[in-house]
């Protein structure tokens, strides 16, 4: 057993070593050495608390400084593109949820809107308005956790334990929507799940009126906090034009001065009928990322306070047959999910079960971003930009 | 149901039946022969202003002749407004790689690559990306059964039977 393990170790090594021979790292002229360090190539993850789950980043070092990087990922790939083909429509709907666990919300969204789109139905009114407020809870949920860690990964400890002990409201209230506090499967095609409970708008209306000086208490923790601006200020630039060729979407596009959202640009569900605005940075850093996302909050804040005093009355389904038959044809729909474009591409051949069914998640696109922002800087920094970009491995492997 | 706008215009005077443009639920598509592929995305980026590739997927039809219909999703900024191209192309057959388009195409060709074994020329790096390097097999072919696995490498690299 342990010779097999030798093996194994000096097979994952020569690996490494020929996969970052390859010329697309352009490592042929290296930056000017210093202190007569030689290079080194050393492996991040995939068991490393601040990779954020199981990531495996090969670095190319010349002492501190990151010279290249390359990611390894596909260690929690489960097939979901696969298992789709295997599933009838409905039951495929709480796969979803496992992509990007920190916003599962905002992942049935995105898979309901297309099948629905597919079908040529649409959900009832006072639906959309559930799925927006419940998504954008999720939303400031998903920016709370990942604020929290990312925080941590920096060296704050506290601003975790503020933002785990706020998001646990927003679980509670989904929780009592539907049972579930991660994996919730809070919408069904054609409409929701349940009816909202008793009580429901008094306590999203109580949340809001909590969470509000939370996000001051957030912020006077950490922006103007000098270790927080140096460690996050010109860490892992990246410009807008960079972000459009590498297909970048979300925070990290808008923090580059792109203002560009899907809720506004295309709208879906109710997101036309209330009044908000798309936060944008200017720099295209770390700390300009971590404004966008305190914006965003408070932005998603006042969505669902609008929401939530104008929930129409009447169904919650729409009219949609027992037996999910779309017909045959392709539909490619996509929402803005807390990281970027989430899209699903459905191909129907007239069956109950999906012919093909693409997921395009925002964090595996915004991934590849990642050797662009850390070359030439520490290896600290890494660590601060896999947090910035907000990647949930989940989704990137599917 | 036909799509006409100038752009289709211009490309079938260009290109004439190796063209078809459609739309179907309000989504714009071209499906386009193979030969044509390099060249007309690079002038809907050039020309037409669609800058972001959203996404490059397969879908694999294994009664037909030519297997596979290579997808892409792209998006422009400037025109707010989304267009899919398609391709189809034989098993074996490979396809040149966009990468040099959309940089942002490296890692979408390379899980084509890894689910379905559609090689693309030119690209930097073609290698899998999801599944581990030595599989056999990809996955999202049609004939690849949803309990099927490499079971070789199973044995060798994890030490137990079956990851089932």
């Amino acid at each position: 057993m342990s010779a097999y393990k030798n093996d194994q170790t000096n097979d994952a090594s020569n690996r490494a070593l020929s996969s970052l021979d390859r010329s697309n790292l352009d490592l042929k002229t290296p930056d000017k050495t210093y202190l007569d360090s030689n290079e080194l190539i050393i492996n991040m993850g995939p068991q490393h608390p601040a990779t954020h789950g199981v990531l495996r980043v090969i670095l190319k070092l010349d002492g501190e400084k990151v010279l290249g990087t390359e990611c390894v990922i596909g260690y929690l790939h489960r097939g979901v593109e696969k298992i789709a083909e295997n599933r009838t429509y409905t039951m495929f709907a709480p796969y979803v949820d496992r992509m990007d666990y920190c916003a599962a919300v905002s992942n049935g969204l995105g898979y309901c809107e297309a099948v629905e789109k597919l079908m040529n139905v649409e959900a009832p009114p006072r639906a959309q308005y559930i799925r927006v407020i419940l998504t954008e809870l999720q939303r400031i949920a998903s920016h709370q956790l990942w604020l929290g860690t990312h925080a941590l990964d920096i060296g704050a400890m506290t601003p975790l334990f503020y933002t785990f002990r706020d998001r646990e409201e927003i679980l509670k209230i989904f929780e009592k929507y539907c049972g579930a506090r991660l994996t919730t499967h809070a919408f069904r095609i054609g409409g929701c799940q349940y009816e909202t409970y008793a009580g429901f708008e008094k306590d999203v209306k109580n949340f809001l009126t909590f969470f509000a000086p939370k996000i001051d208490e957030y912020e006077a923790l950490l922006t103007t906090n000098r270790i927080w601006l140096e460690r996050t200020k010109n860490v892992g630039v990246i410009s807008g034009a960079d972000c459009i060729a590498l297909g970048v979407t979300g925070p990290v596009l808008r923090a580059s001065g792109v203002k560009w959202d899907l809720r506004k640009a295309q709208p879906y569900a109710a997101y036309s009928k209330f009044d908000f605005e798309i936060p944008t940075g200017e720099n295209g850093d770390t700390y300009d990322r971590y404004l966008v996302r305190m914006q965003e909050m408070r932005q998603s804040m006042r969505i669902v306070e609008q929401a939530v005093d104008a929930i129409p009355e009447g169904p919650i389904m729409g009219k949609v047959p027992k037996v999910i038959k779309p017909p045959v044809g392709e539909i490619y729909h996509s929402i803005e999910a807390p990281k970027g474009e989430l899209g699903y591409f459905i191909v129907s051949d007239g069956s109950t079960q999906p012919y093909r069914l693409r997921v395009r998640p925002p964090s595996f696109v915004n991934l590849q971003a990642l050797d662009l922002m850390v070359r030439g800087l520490l290896v600290a920094d890494v660590i601060a930009v896999i947090g910035t970009i907000d990647i949930v491995l989940g989704e990137v492997d599917r | 149901m036909p799509w006409t706008s100038p752009m289709v215009e211009k490309y079938r005077r260009q290109y004439g039946s190796g063209l078809d443009a459609q739309t179907y639920l309000g989504q714009n598509y071209l499906a386009v022969n193979r030969s044509l592929i390099p060249d007309i995305l690079r002038l809907l980026r050039d020309e037409e202003q669609f800058d972001y590739c959203v996404d490059i997927t397969a879908v694999h039809y294994p009664k037909r002749e030519k297997q596979f219909d290579v997808v892409w999703i792209l998006y422009s900024f400037p025109r707010n407004e989304r267009v899919r191209v398609k391709t189809q192309i034989a098993d074996g057959a490979s396809i040149p790689s966009s990468v040099s388009i959309w940089p942002t195409a490296n890692w979408l060709e390379r899980e084509v690559y890894d689910m379905f074994g559609i090689t693309f020329d030119g690209h930097p790096d073609l290698k899998r990306i999801l599944l581990p390097d030595g599989w056999k097999g990809h996955p999202l072919r049609k004939d690849y059964g949803i309990l099927q696995q490499d079971k070789e490498w199973v044995q060798i690299n994890l030490g137990i039977e079956s990851g089932q």
